[in-house]
């Protein structure tokens, strides 16, 4: 890879749309996650919080961290691996809690 | 890294042309590309250690989230959610702030990114204002776990009559006390990081050429985001509707 095709969030014509876009957005789910924390959705309210959450970090991390225009693999490498590990950690973690009849 | 072409002539015969260089950029690089990616690599590193940190944290939570459901959802009631609620908006304005002062470095703007950078410490310290009007409240409330801990007679959300088991309420507000803490430490960290910018951004340091610090600098910050964008649902919402 040479320099121009590493540059492309530098040359990117107006990463500030793009920014007050995900702004927007951010604040937009902020405010979803509190309208529907007052709704009762029984067992779902645990997984609409976290969806939303993950919606909002997952914005975060491709545009304002810019691993969408990452140039170097190596970095979406550890952000995956960073992932793979923490879901293990809570994945199996969890899996031993939530079969347990006895406890 | 990655697939490159041999080293440059200049490097191989141990000549170095200093007016084909930026300043900044360290001999053991190739070119200041390879620098700002290597430089960005490590600190993705250091932010997986980070998600391996909280995650830890994270985990305690959910186990015993999971055993003790009724008492977190009433210990997390009472902690004060438009206040939450407020910090997290705070916090997505200084991540604005913060690409907003990457795309000045970037844009040879100066004045927007010295700018940007006082806006996004501004917003870090009403972040931590808020934070310890939180804590105050909490102090009041007897809900710091210690001593003088009390969660009597509060009622479980959607079980009327039934009450909170102070002690398990009492793991909630310590991990509650821990997570948020560590995210506050992590925040006052990034206030000095930003005053370190803020001085080399003041001084002329950032050209569109070499802005790496900026960059390495926002990424800390939008991972601190990142870590409350979590917290604040599992621990202020986990049971509030009426």
């Amino acid at each position: 890879m040479s320099a121009h095709s590493t540059s492309s969030l530098h040359s990117s014509s107006s990463p500030l749309k793009t920014y007050f876009a995900v702004w927007i957005a951010l604040l937009i789910g902020t405010g979803l996650t509190v309208y529907a924390a007052t709704l009762d959705l029984g067992r779902f309210n645990a997984a609409v919080a976290l969806g939303i959450a993950t919606a909002k970090a997952t914005l975060v991390a491709l545009f304002f961290m810019h691993v969408y225009h990452a140039s170097e693999k190596l970095t979406k490498l550890v952000v995956i691996a960073a992932l793979f590990f923490l879901l293990l950690l809570l994945g199996l973690t969890m899996s031993d809690y939530a079969t347990r009849p006895w406890s | 890294m990655r697939r490159r072409s041999p080293l440059p002539d200049s490097t191989l015969v141990g000549l170095h042309h200093e007016e084909e260089h930026h300043p900044e950029l360290l001999h053991h690089f190739a070119n200041a590309e390879q620098q700002r990616d290597s430089s960005s690599l490590g600190m993705w590193v250091f932010l997986a250690t980070e998600v391996m940190f909280f995650g830890g944290l994270f985990c305690a939570y959910l186990i015993y989230r999971r055993w003790y459901f009724p008492d977190f959802a009433a210990a997390s009631k009472s902690i004060n959610m438009a206040l939450g609620a407020t910090n997290t908006a705070v916090l997505i304005c200084s991540s604005l702030t913060v690409v907003l002062a990457v795309w000045a470095a970037q844009t040879a703007r100066r004045t927007l990114l010295i700018l940007s950078l006082i806006a996004t410490m501004l917003l870090g310290v009403v972040f931590l204002g808020i934070k310890g009007i939180e804590y105050r409240d909490k102090f009041v409330e007897h809900h710091v776990p210690g001593a003088s801990f009390s969660f009597e007679n509060e009622p479980v959300p959607g079980h009327p009559g039934q009450f909170a088991n102070p002690r398990h309420a009492e793991i909630f507000f310590s991990l509650y006390f821990v997570m948020t803490g560590l995210h506050a430490l992590h925040m006052i960290i990034g206030l000095g990081i930003f005053a370190w910018l803020l001085y080399a951004a003041w001084k002329g340091r950032f050209t569109p050429e070499y802005h790496t610090p900026i960059e390495i600098g926002g990424l800390y910050w939008h991972f601190v985001d990142l870590i409350w964008i979590y917290l604040f649902p599992l621990l202020y919402l986990i049971d509030r509707h009426p």
